[in-house]
C-alpha cells in the first residue's frame, strides 16, 4: 500500500465533518450566557427578582414615607379594600405602603451584608488557602468555631449585645433605625465562615495549578498571584455563594426581627412586619401574608439565579 | 479509631474554652441583669451595689469568666463594701458541675434547662425521622422517575419549599389547617403548646400537637435532601457498577436499593448529622410560633432578659452537642465506607 | 436456522437522542455466532462497539436511546422483543458480559464474595452453604490465592489484574452460553492482558462456550479470535477468518488498519502511517460510506450509496466497498 500524508479532508463533503460534537467555538462570556439561557427557572428567577426591586424602589414615587409610617388608630386592622389594597396592620398603618418601604430596607440589608460576608470570607479564605502551614490552621479552628454555634443564636446574642440604644441614622434625607446597621453587621460577622470554607478550598485547588508555579518562578508580586491569577480562576463558587447568601441575608434579617430582636420599628422591614403576626393568624391573614409572601419571593427568585449562574459558570459542581 | 476518637475530644476541649471566653464577653453587654434580677425591689442604689457584689458584677470580665468556670468558693467576696473581702462565694463552677442560678426565676440553670430539654428533643428526633424517610421517598421515587412529569413536579415543588421562610409555611400551614379546617368543619390541628390544658399530658394530646410543629422545623430539611439524594442516586444508577448488576440479571428492585442506594446514601449520613445546628436554630422559630415549651423558647426568652447563666449553658451545651455529632458522623462515615474502614 | 447457531443479529440500528440531535450508534449490523466460537470485533472509539452489545442485552437506558429497527435471535427467540423481567433471567445465566475498566464495573461497597454470589442466588435459586462453596471454587479457578478470606473483601483491595479476574469469575459463575468481553484488557498492563486472555481461553474450552471479544487492540485478536468483524461508524465494513483478514484485507479500512501497525520488521526510517481525517460526525444522519471521507479509492458512488456487506472471498470473507481491492475494478 502506497505511502499517504496526513491530509485535511476535502473541502466540499457537505456530508461528512470533523467530529464535533460541539456547537462552533464561542467565547466563554458567550457560552455562559447559552447555558443560563437554557435554565429557564433562572430566567424566570430573574424576572421575578426585576419585579420585585421594581416594586420596591419605584414604589416610593407612589407613596411618601411619611404615609407608609402613618398610624390611624381608627383604621387599624382592616381587611384588604381599595383604599389600602393590602390591608392595615395593628396601629393603622398602611400595609402596602410598608411593605414597599420596608422591601427596600430587606433588600439593602440582604445586599449589605453580603458584602461585609464577602469582604471577610474572601479576605480569610483566601490568607488561609494561600499561605497554609499554621496561619491556615488558625484561621480555620476560628470558623469551626463560628460553625459550632447555629447561627441563629449567635445573631440573637450579638442584636442582644448591641442593643442598647444606636442612635438614628441620617442617610440620603432619610431616618433609619440605627438597628438597621448593627443587623448588616451581625449578619455579615456570622455568615462568613460558609464563604471562607469555599474561597479556602478553591485557593487549595487552583494555587497546585503549573501557571501559578510559572507566575512564581517569574517574580510575580504575592499580591499579584492572589488577585490577577488566582481570585480570577476561583470567581464562580464566589459569585454563586454571594448571590445565595443575598437571600440568606435576608431570611436571617427576617427571622431575627420576627422574634423580636432586629430592625426596630418606625423602620419597616418584611421581618418585623411579621412580629407578632402568628396571634392574628385567624383575625387577620394580611398582617403576615403580605410581608411573608414577598419573602418567599424574593428568596426564591434569587434561588433560582443562583442555581442558574451555577449551572452556567461552574457546570461541573454538583447542583443539588 | 479510638485513638482518633480520643484525639478528635482532646482537640475539642481548648475550642470549646475559647468558645465559652467569647460567648461569655458577648453576654455582658447585653443588658442589664440586675434590673432582671431584682425586678422593682432594687431601686435603691446600695441595694444595687449589693446585689452586683452578691452576683460578682463588679468584678472584671476575666475574673467573672473565672469564677463562671471553676466557681467562687475559693475566693472571698466583699459583700458590705468595707474594703475587706469576707464573704466566701457559693458557686461551684461549670467544670465542677455547677452552671449557676438563673436570673430570671433563682432556679439551678441545670434545673431549667432540663425541664425543657426534654420536649425539643421529642421535637427534634421525631422531626428528623420524618425527615430521612420522607426525604429517601420522594428523592428516590425522583430519581427513579427522571424525564417525566411527576420528577419535574417534584424538583419545583422541592424548590419552592426549599426556599421558603420557615415563619412563612408555619403561618400558612397554621391559615390552612387550624384555622380554615376549622372554619370548614373539618378536623382541625391545634397550633399551640404541648397539650390542651383540659386534657392533660397524654401520649395522644402531645402528639396531635406535634404534627405542625414538626411538619415546619422538618419541610425545608425535605426538601433539600430529597434533592441532594435525587443527584446522588441519578449518579449512582449512572455508574459502571450499576451497568454490571444489571448485566447480572439481577431484578430491578436489588439494583436500585441495594447497588445504588448503599453508594448514594453514605454522603447523606454525615450531612444528617452536621445539619444539627440547622436544626436547632430552626427550633427556635418553631417553638416561638407554636408555643412549644423547649429549649428554643427559653433560649429567647432569657437571651431578652440577659439571664447570662442559662444563655450560657443553653449555648455550651449546644457546642458540646454539635462537636459530638461531628465527631460521630466522621466515625460513622468512616465505619460505613469500606474504602475506608480497610484502608 | 442453523443449528450451531446461537446468536443472529439482523440489521439493528440503535440511536441517542440528546439535546444536540439524534447520535446514529449502529447502522445496520448484522451478524452471527455459532455455539462455542469466539469472535472478535475491532474497530475504533466510538464505532458502535459496545452500543451494539448493549443493545442485544437491553442495556441502553431508554430513553435517550431507541433501538430503531433489528432483531436479536438468540436460540430463536428474539431479545429485542421481550419483556424486562424475560431479559433478566437471561443475562448473567445465559449470556453474560465483562466490562473494561474493573474497579468502575465493580460496586465498591459490596464484598466481592457477594457479587459473586448474587447471580448463583438470583438465577440458580442455590443456598448459602452452597453459594459460598461455589465462590470458592470461582476464585480458584481464576487463579486468586487464599479464596476462602478474600470473598469478604472489598474491590478496593484486589489488584487490577485480580479485579478482571474477579468479574470473569462473577460473570461464568451461572456457566452462561456466550461471554461477551467488553475490552477486559485495555485498564490493564500488557503482562496481566496476557494472563487474561488465557483465563479466559481456558474457561471457554473447559465450558464450550461462545465468546464476543471487543476490542481496539489488533495484537489481541490475531491471539485468540476465530472470526472478526471489523466496525467503523456504526456499520460493520469486513468480516473474515483471522488469517484472511491478516493475510488479505478486503476494506480500505481494515487496509489501512494493518498498514498503521508499527511493525518490528519494517526499515525504520518510514514514516508511521496514519488514516488521514477524522472519524464522521455520528450526528448526521448516514448517507453513503462512512469512510468516505478518509478512503483513497473513494469515487462517486460511495457518497452516494451504502455499500452492502457481501462475499469476495471464500470462507465468508465479507467486505462492505464499491471497489474490488485486490482488482481496483468499481462494482
Amino acid at each position: 500500500m502506497a505511502e499517504s500524508t496526513l491530509e485535511q479532508p476535502k473541502p466540499g463533503i457537505a456530508s461528512l465533518t470533523p467530529d464535533e460534537l460541539e456547537t462552533p467555538p464561542l467565547s466563554l462570556g458567550q457560552l455562559t450566557w447559552r447555558r443560563f439561557r437554557r435554565h429557564r427557572m433562572a430566567i424566570f428567577g430573574s424576572v421575578v427578582l426585576f419585579l420585585i426591586v421594581i416594586y420596591a424602589f419605584g414604589g416610593m414615587l407612589v407613596f411618601s414615607e411619611a404615609y407608609s409610617n402613618r398610624t390611624e388608630t381608627g383604621a387599624r386592622l382592616q381587611a384588604p379594600s381599595r383604599e389600602h389594597p393590602f390591608g392595615t396592620d395593628t396601629i393603622g398603618r398602611d400595609i402596602l405602603a410598608r411593605t414597599i418601604y420596608g422591601g427596600q430596607i430587606s433588600i439593602l440589608i440582604g445586599l449589605t451584608a453580603m458584602l461585609v460576608e464577602l469582604l471577610l470570607g474572601v479576605t480569610i479564605g483566601a490568607m488561609a488557602g494561600y499561605f497554609g502551614g499554621r496561619l491556615d490552621s488558625v484561621l480555620m479552628r476560628t470558623t469551626e468555631a463560628v460553625l459550632v454555634i447555629p447561627q441563629i443564636f449567635l445573631l440573637l446574642v450579638m442584636a442582644r449585645y448591641f442593643a442598647q440604644s444606636i442612635p438614628n441614622i441620617e442617610f440620603l434625607g432619610r431616618t433609619f433605625s440605627g438597628s438597621v446597621l448593627v443587623i448588616i453587621f451581625v449578619i455579615g460577622i456570622t455568615s462568613w465562615p460558609y464563604l471562607a470554607r469555599i474561597v479556602r478550598s478553591q485557593f487549595l485547588s487552583v494555587k497546585e495549578n503549573d501557571f501559578i508555579l510559572a507566575a512564581r518562578a517569574t517574580g510575580t508580586s504575592t499580591r499579584d498571584i492572589i488577585f490577577r491569577h488566582i481570585l480570577p480562576n476561583s470567581i464562580a463558587p464566589i459569585i454563586v455563594s454571594a448571590t445565595l447568601s443575598v437571600a440568606a441575608a435576608i431570611t436571617l434579617e427576617a427571622y431575627i426581627s420576627f422574634l423580636g430582636l432586629g430592625v426596630r420599628p418606625p423602620t419597616a422591614t418584611w421581618g418585623n412586619m411579621l412580629e407578632g403576626a402568628y396571634n392574628y393568624v385567624e383575625s387577620a391573614w394580611w398582617l403576615w401574608f403580605f410581608p411573608g409572601l414577598l419573602i418567599a419571593l424574593i428568596v426564591l427568585s434569587i434561588n433560582f439565579l443562583g442555581d442558574g449562574l451555577r449551572d452556567a459558570l461552574d457546570p461541573h459542581s454538583r447542583a443539588i | 479509631m479510638t485513638r482518633y476518637i480520643l484525639r478528635r475530644l482532646l482537640q475539642a476541649i481548648p475550642l470549646l474554652f475559647i468558645i465559652s471566653l467569647v460567648l461569655f464577653i458577648l453576654m455582658q453587654n447585653m443588658g442589664d441583669p440586675l434590673a432582671t434580677m431584682g425586678g422593682r425591689k432594687v431601686t435603691r442604689t446600695e441595694d444595687r451595689i449589693r446585689l452586683a457584689r452578691q452576683l460578682g458584677l463588679d468584678k472584671p470580665i476575666l475574673v467573672q469568666y473565672i469564677y463562671w468556670l471553676v466557681g467562687n468558693d475559693w475566693a472571698k467576696t466583699d459583700l458590705d463594701g468595707d474594703g475587706v473581702a469576707e464573704t466566701p462565694g457559693s458557686r461551684k463552677g461549670v467544670l465542677r458541675g455547677d452552671w449557676g442560678i438563673s436570673l430570671v426565676n433563682r432556679q439551678p440553670v441545670t434545673k431549667v434547662i432540663g425541664e425543657r430539654l426534654s420536649n425539643t428533643l421529642l421535637l427534634m428526633v421525631t422531626a428528623e425521622a420524618v425527615i430521612i424517610l420522607a426525604a429517601l421517598l420522594i428523592g428516590i421515587y425522583s430519581a427513579l422517575h427522571q424525564y417525566t412529569a411527576k420528577d419535574n413536579i417534584i424538583t419545583a415543588t422541592t424548590f419552592i419549599f426549599y426556599s421558603m421562610p420557615v415563619f412563612f409555611f408555619a403561618l400558612l400551614a397554621m391559615y390552612i389547617f387550624a384555622v380554615n379546617f376549622k372554619k370548614w368543619g373539618l378536623p382541625y390541628l391545634p397550633t399551640v403548646g404541648m397539650f390542651e390544658p383540659a386534657a392533660g399530658q397524654t401520649p395522644v394530646q402531645v402528639a396531635w400537637h406535634m404534627i405542625l410543629p414538626v411538619a415546619t422545623l422538618s419541610f425545608g430539611f425535605i426538601a433539600g435532601y430529597s434533592r441532594y439524594i435525587r443527584s446522588t442516586m441519578l449518579e449512582a444508577l449512572g455508574q459502571d457498577y450499576v451497568r454490571t448488576a444489571k448485566a447480572k440479571g439481577l431484578p430491578r428492585p436489588e439494583v436500585v436499593y441495594i447497588h445504588a442506594l448503599k453508594n448514594a446514601s453514605l454522603p447523606i449520613v454525615t450531612i444528617i448529622a452536621l445539619d444539627l445546628p440547622f436544626l436547632l436554630g430552626g427550633a427556635i422559630v418553631t417553638e416561638r410560633i407554636f408555643g412549644w415549651p423547649g429549649m428554643g423558647r427559653l433560649f429567647l426568652d432569657h437571651v431578652s432578659r440577659s439571664d447570662t447563666a442559662v444563655v450560657m449553658g443553653i449555648l455550651m451545651m449546644i457546642a458540646v452537642a454539635v462537636i459530638v455529632f461531628q465527631i460521630i458522623a466522621d466515625v460513622t462515615y468512616a465505619w460505613l465506607d469500606p474504602r475506608i474502614r480497610y484502608k | 436456522m442453523d443449528p450451531k447457531r446461537i446468536l443472529e443479529i439482523n440489521n439493528l440500528r440503535t440511536r441517542f437522542h440528546i439535546a444536540e440531535g439524534t447520535v446514529y450508534a449502529v447502522n445496520g449490523v448484522s451478524f452471527a455466532l455459532n455455539a462455542g466460537e469466539t469472535i472478535a470485533v475491532v474497530g475504533e472509539s466510538g464505532c458502535g462497539k459496545t452500543v451494539t452489545m448493549l443493545s442485544i442485552l437491553g442495556l441502553i437506558p431508554i430513553p435517550p436511546g431507541e433501538i430503531a429497527s433489528g432483531e436479536a435471535l438468540y436460540n430463536g427467540h428474539d431479545l429485542l422483543k421481550m419483556t424486562e423481567s424475560e431479559m433478566e433471567q437471561i443475562r448473567g445465566k445465559d449470556i453474560a458480559m465483562i466490562f473494561q475498566d474493573p474497579m468502575t464495573a465493580l460496586n465498591p461497597v459490596l464484598s466481592i464474595g457477594r457479587q459473586i454470589g448474587e447471580t448463583l442466588r438470583v438465577h440458580l435459586a442455590m443456598d448459602k452453604q452452597a453459594i459460598r462453596q461455589r465462590s470458592i471454587e470461582l476464585l480458584e479457578q481464576v487463579g486468586i490465592p487464599d479464596p476462602a478470606h478474600r470473598l469478604s473483601e472489598y474491590p478496593h483491595q484486589f489488584s487490577g489484574g485480580q479485579r478482571q479476574r474477579a468479574m470473569i469469575a462473577m460473570s461464568l459463575a451461572c456457566l452462561p452460553s456466550i461471554l461477551i468481553a467488553d475490552e477486559p484488557t485495555t485498564a490493564l498492563d500488557v503482562t496481566i492482558q496476557a494472563q487474561i486472555v488465557e483465563l479466559i481461553q481456558q474457561f471457554r474450552e473447559k465450558m464450550d462456550m461462545a465468546v464476543i471479544w471487543i476490542t481496539h487492540d489488533l495484537g489481541v485478536v490475531a491471539d485468540m479470535a476465530e472470526r472478526v468483524l471489523v466496525m467503523y461508524a456504526g456499520f460493520i465494513v469486513e468480516e473474515a477468518l483471522v488469517d484472511d483478514l491478516y493475510e488479505d484485507p478486503r476494506h480500505p479500512y481494515t487496509q489501512a488498519l494493518l498498514a498503521a501497525l508499527p511493525r518490528v520488521d519494517r526499515r525504520r526510517d518510514r514514516r508511521l502511517l496514519s488514516i488521514p481525517g477524522a472519524p464522521p460526525n455520528l450526528l448526521v444522519e448516514p448517507k453513503g460510506c462512512p469512510f468516505a471521507a478518509r478512503c483513497e479509492l473513494v469515487f462517486d458512488r460511495c457518497r452516494a450509496e451504502m455499500p452492502p456487506l457481501i462475499q469476495v472471498a471464500p470462507n465468508h470473507h465479507q467486505a462492505a466497498c464499491w471497489i474490488d481491492v485486490t482488482t481496483g475494478r468499481k462494482r
